[in-house]
C-alpha cells in the first residue's frame, strides 16, 4: 500500500544561501505518527511548510495522497484546493485568528471553505472542540486562551476540514510535563480514528524526545538537510547509531 | 523683532504729540494688502520690493503731511482692521470701507474716494437684471466680508439673492465667465480693472450702481490724535489738488470724487454710511453658523466616506499589487500627501475649470477625499501588514482564496489597527475642512470668521465656533475609543 504522504529526495534552499534541507525523505502511512525529529535550525519546520506548500523547494518530490507537489515556486491557491483539502496544519505558534472566537475559528472554513451552513459547521466545529476537551473555551478570544488551550483550538481549527495528513510543528513546546501526556494520548487518538490502515497521518517536528518515545510509531532524525536514522522510537531512541541522534539524546538528558 | 521696536518707536512719536518738526527719520507704518493689486497697492513690477497704486502715493501724502517717511506693511486685507487695533502699523489704507461698524471700533478718517458697488453680468445678460431684486434665485458673487457682502446677505433676505463669498477679487469674475455665478458685486474699481485684464469684452458693468460707498484711512481706536492730523491733511490735499492729481495718475478719478471733496470741504459731518450695522447680538449669528456647522459636518462625513473607500483601494493595491500597481499607487501617496491641500483645491476648482467645471461643494468633497485617502492608504497599509504572516498562512492551509483571507482574516483585524488613526484623522479632517472656503463653501470657521469682522472681536466668535468644532470631535473621539475597546484583539 502506498504511503499518505511520501517525501522523496527533497532539496530546499533559501536564496542562494546554503542548502536547508539536501535529501531528505520521509513517509507517513495512514494510522501512522511519525516524529521528524532534529536539533532547533535542523531544518523541520521548512519540510513541514514545504509539504503544506507554504515553502518552494528546489528538488526532489512531495506526494500527499496522490497529490504531487514539484520543484518550483509555490502554484497559486486555486491550484492547491486538493492539496488543502487532503493537508492540515498545527503551528507552534497557533496563529490562530485573533479577532474570532474558538469556535469561530474552527467553522471559519466549514462555512467558508466547505460551503457548509452555519449552524451545520458550529456544531461540528463544538464536536471537535468538546472531543479536545476545550468545548468549555468555544466563546473565548484567542488572547483569553492559555497555550495549551490555544493548542487544542488549533488542532480542531485543522482537523476541521478531516484532512488525512495533519503536520504538527513542536507541539509541546509550550506545554509542561503533564499537557505533553495528555497531548501525545490526544494525537494517537487522532491518528487511529477508524483503526490502522485507515486513520490520519500525523508529520510531528520535534525535539521532545521523551514526548516522541510516549507516543511515535516511527521516529526520523533530521541532521545535515537528510534523514540519517529512522525507525520505532525503541531501536533509534534507545539504541542510536548515528552521532546526531545522540547529540539530541545528551542535549535532553542534561 | 524689529516690528515691534518700529511699532514703539511709532507709539512714543504719537503720544509726543505730532507736529511739522519730527526727526527726518520717523516713520509712518502704514499696513495694506499688495494682494488687493493695482490701482490701490500692488508689488511695483519694476522693482517688486516696492509698491505702487493710488492708496500708496495717499499714504505718503499723510506721512509727508505729518513730517514722516511713509513705510508699507503687507497685511492681509480682512485683517486690517485687527492688525492696526493691535498695534502692528499705525494706518490702515488698501481700499478699506466706511462702515458704521468700523466707525464704532476703530478711529477712521475722513472718507478720500467715493465707490460705487456695481453689478458685473455676462454680455448676454445685459440689461437683464438692473438691481438686485431682479436676482431672485441667482448666484451673486463678491468679496467676503465686505460692504458688498453684506448688501447680499441682505438681499438673500429680502430678494431671494444668493450670495457666494470669495476670499479674493479676481475668481468672482472668472468664475463669473465660466458659469459658476450669475453676476458679481463690487467695487466699481475693481470690475473695471479685472474688464480692462479681460480686454474689455468678458462681461459687462450695469451702469446703474447698487451702491455708494467710501475709503477711509482706518487707525487703532485710542489713535484719534493722529487720527485727526491725518484728517487735516486729507482736507489739505482735497483743496490743493493733490488727491486729484494722485487719481488721475492712477486714471480712478470722476465727477463724483470732486462731489465727494466738496462735501468735505463744506464740513458734512457725516457722509452717506451704508451697509448693515453689524449685528452684535450672538442670536442674529446663531441660525447661519448652525448653517455652516452642518455643511461643515456634511462636508466632513462625505470626504471621509471618499477617503475610506479611496484609501482601501490604494492600500489594496499597494499591498497586493503587481510592480506597475505598486508604483503607481505610491505615486498618489507620495504626491498628495507632500503637496498643499490648499494648492490641490485650487488646481481642482479653478485650474481645471476649463475641462471640468465641478460645483464648489463637490469640488471641496473631491479634494479633501482624495487628499485624506492618501493619509489613508498608509494607515491601511500598514494596518493589513500588522496582522501576523502566520495567521494567513494558517488560512491558506485551511484552503481559503486570497480574496477570502483579506475578507475574513487580514481585512477585519487590519479595521481594528487602523481604528485609532482613522478616528485621529477624521477629527483632523473635519477641521481641514475649513480650508474649502476658498472655493466659495461657506462652512464653519468662514462663518466664523465672517461673523468676528462684523462684531469686530474673535472672542465671541471664537469660542463658539470652538464649541462646535468640539461638539462634534469629542463624540467623534468617544466612539472610536469605545469601538477600539470592544475591538480589543490581543
Amino acid at each position: 500500500m502506498t504511503a499518505l504522504l511520501q517525501v522523496h529526495e527533497l532539496c530546499l534552499r533559501y536564496h542562494g544561501g546554503p542548502d536547508v534541507l539536501l535529501a531528505l525523505s520521509v513517509e507517513v502511512r495512514r494510522g501512522e505518527v511519525v516524529a521528524l525529529m532534529g536539533r532547533s535550525g535542523a531544518g523541520k519546520t521548512t519540510a513541514l511548510r514545504a509539504v503544506a506548500a507554504l515553502q518552494q523547494f528546489d528538488g526532489g518530490r512531495i506526494v500527499v495522497d496522490g497529490f504531487a507537489l514539484e520543484p518550483g515556486p509555490v502554484p497559486p491557491e486555486s491550484r492547491l484546493k486538493p492539496l488543502r483539502r487532503r493537508v492540515g496544519l498545527v503551528f507552534q505558534s497557533h496563529a490562530l485568528f485573533a479577532h474570532l472566537t474558538a469556535l469561530e475559528n474552527v467553522a471559519l472554513a466549514l462555512t467558508h471553505v466547505l460551503e457548509r451552513r452555519r449552524e451545520e459547521a458550529e456544531g461540528s466545529a463544538r464536536q471537535l472542540l468538546d472531543a479536545l476537551e476545550v468545548g468549555a473555551r468555544a466563546a473565548a478570544l484567542p488572547s483569553q486562551l492559555s497555550g495549551g488551550e490555544a493548542q487544542r483550538v488549533a488542532i480542531a481549527r485543522a482537523l476541521a476540514p478531516d484532512p488525512p495528513l495533519l503536520l504538527m510543528d513542536e507541539p509541546t513546546a509550550a506545554l509542561d510535563p503533564a499537557r505533553r501526556g495528555a497531548l501525545g494520548r490526544t494525537l494517537r487518538r487522532l491518528a487511529a480514528v477508524d483503526g490502522p490502515g485507515v486513520g490520519r497521518g500525523l508529520l510531528i517536528a520535534t525535539h521532545d524526545v521523551a514526548f516522541a518515545r510516549a507516543c511515535a510509531d516511527r521516529v526520523a532524525i533530521l541532521a545535515q538537510g537528510m534523514v540519517v536514522e529512522a525507525g520505532s522510537p525503541g531501536d533509534v531512541l534507545d539504541r542510536p547509531s548515528h552521532w546526531a541522534t545522540r547529540a539530541l539524546l545528551a542535549e535532553q538528558a542534561s | 523683532m524689529s516690528r515691534s521696536i518700529l511699532t514703539a518707536v511709532l507709539l512714543v512719536a504719537g503720544a509726543a504729540g505730532l507736529g511739522a518738526a519730527q526727526q527726518p527719520q520717523a516713520l509712518l507704518l502704514w499696513g495694506g494688502d499688495a494682494e488687493g493689486g493695482a490701482p490701490f497697492v500692488e508689488a511695483d513690477p519694476a522693482d517688486p520690493s516696492q509698491v505702487r497704486g493710488f492708496d500708496v502715493l495717499v499714504a505718503e501724502t499723510i506721512a509727508h503731511g505729518i513730517g514722516r517717511r511713509a513705510r508699507f506693511m503687507q497685511v492681509q486685507w480682512s485683517s486690517i482692521d485687527q492688525s492696526v487695533e493691535r498695534g502692528d502699523f499705525a494706518i490702515g489704507l488698501s481700499g478699506v470701507e466706511d462702515t458704521p461698524a468700523r466707525r464704532v471700533r476703530h478711529a477712521v478718517t475722513i472718507p478720500y474716494f467715493e465707490f460705487r458697488e456695481v453689478l458685473a453680468v455676462r454680455p448676454e445678460d445685459r440689461g437683464r437684471w438692473s438691481a438686485l431684486a431682479d436676482l431672485r434665485g441667482r448666484r451673486v458673487a463678491t468679496l467676503g466680508a465686505t460692504m458688498a457682502y453684506d448688501i447680499l446677505v441682505t438681499a438673500s433676505d429680502s430678494h431671494g439673492v444668493i450670495p457666494v463669498s470669495y476670499d479674493d477679487d479676481v475668481h468672482p469674475f472668472s468664475d463669473l465667465m465660466a458659469g459658476r455665478v450669475d453676476a458679481v458685486l463690487l467695487d466699481h474699481i475693481i470690475a473695471e480693472r479685472s474688464l480692462h485684464r479681460l480686454r474689455g469684452t468678458a462681461f459687462i458693468v450695469e451702469p446703474r450702481p447698487v451702491a455708494v460707498g467710501h475709503y477711509v484711512g482706518v487707525l487703532a481706536r485710542a489713535d484719534s490724535v493722529l487720527r485727526d492730523s491725518v484728517d487735516v491733511v486729507l482736507r489739505a490735499a482735497m483743496v490743493d489738488g493733490t488727491l486729484e492729481r494722485i487719481y488721475r495718475r492712477w486714471n480712478v478719478w470722476d465727477e463724483s470724487q470732486g462731489a465727494l471733496f466738496r462735501r468735505v470741504a463744506a464740513g458734512e459731518r457725516d457722509i452717506a454710511v451704508d451697509g448693515m450695522i453689524g449685528a452684535g447680538s450672538v442670536w442674529a449669528y446663531l441660525p447661519s453658523l448652525g448653517r455652516a456647522a452642518v455643511i461643515t459636518a456634511v462636508l466632513s462625513a462625505l470626504s471621509m466616506t471618499l477617503a475610506i473607500l479611496v484609501g482601501v483601494l490604494v492600500a489594496s493595491g499597494r499591498v497586493y499589487g503587481a510592480a506597475p500597481l505598486r508604483a503607481l499607487m505610491t505615486g498618489y501617496v507620495e504626491v498628495m500627501r507632500g503637496t498643499p491641500l490648499l494648492l490641490q483645491l485650487f488646481v481642482l476648482y479653478y485650474g481645471l475649470a476649463g475641462v471640468v467645471r465641478l460645483p464648489a461643494f463637490l469640488a471641496a468633497v473631491l479634494g479633501l477625499g482624495l487628499n485624506y485617502a492618501a493619509y489613508e492608504a498608509e494607515i491601511y497599509r500598514g494596518a493589513l501588514e500588522a496582522v501576523s504572516r502566520t495567521q494567513l498562512e494558517a488560512a491558506r492551509t485551511l484552503g481559503f482564496s486570497e480574496r477570502q483571507i483579506l475578507r475574513l482574516v487580514r481585512g477585519p483585524q487590519a479595521l481594528r489597527y487602523a481604528l485609532a488613526p482613522m478616528t485621529n484623522d477624521f477629527v483632523a479632517l473635519l477641521k481641514d475642512s475649513s480650508l474649502v472656503s476658498v472655493l466659495t463653501v461657506v462652512e464653519l470657521t468662514k462663518q466664523t470668521a465672517i461673523y468676528a469682522t462684523n462684531v469686530g472681536s474673535w472672542i465671541v466668535p471664537g469660542l463658539l465656533c470652538a464649541v462646535v468644532y468640539l461638539a462634534m470631535s469629542l463624540p467623534l473621539s468617544r466612539l472610536g475609543r469605545r469601538l477600539e475597546r470592544r475591538w480589543r484583539l490581543a
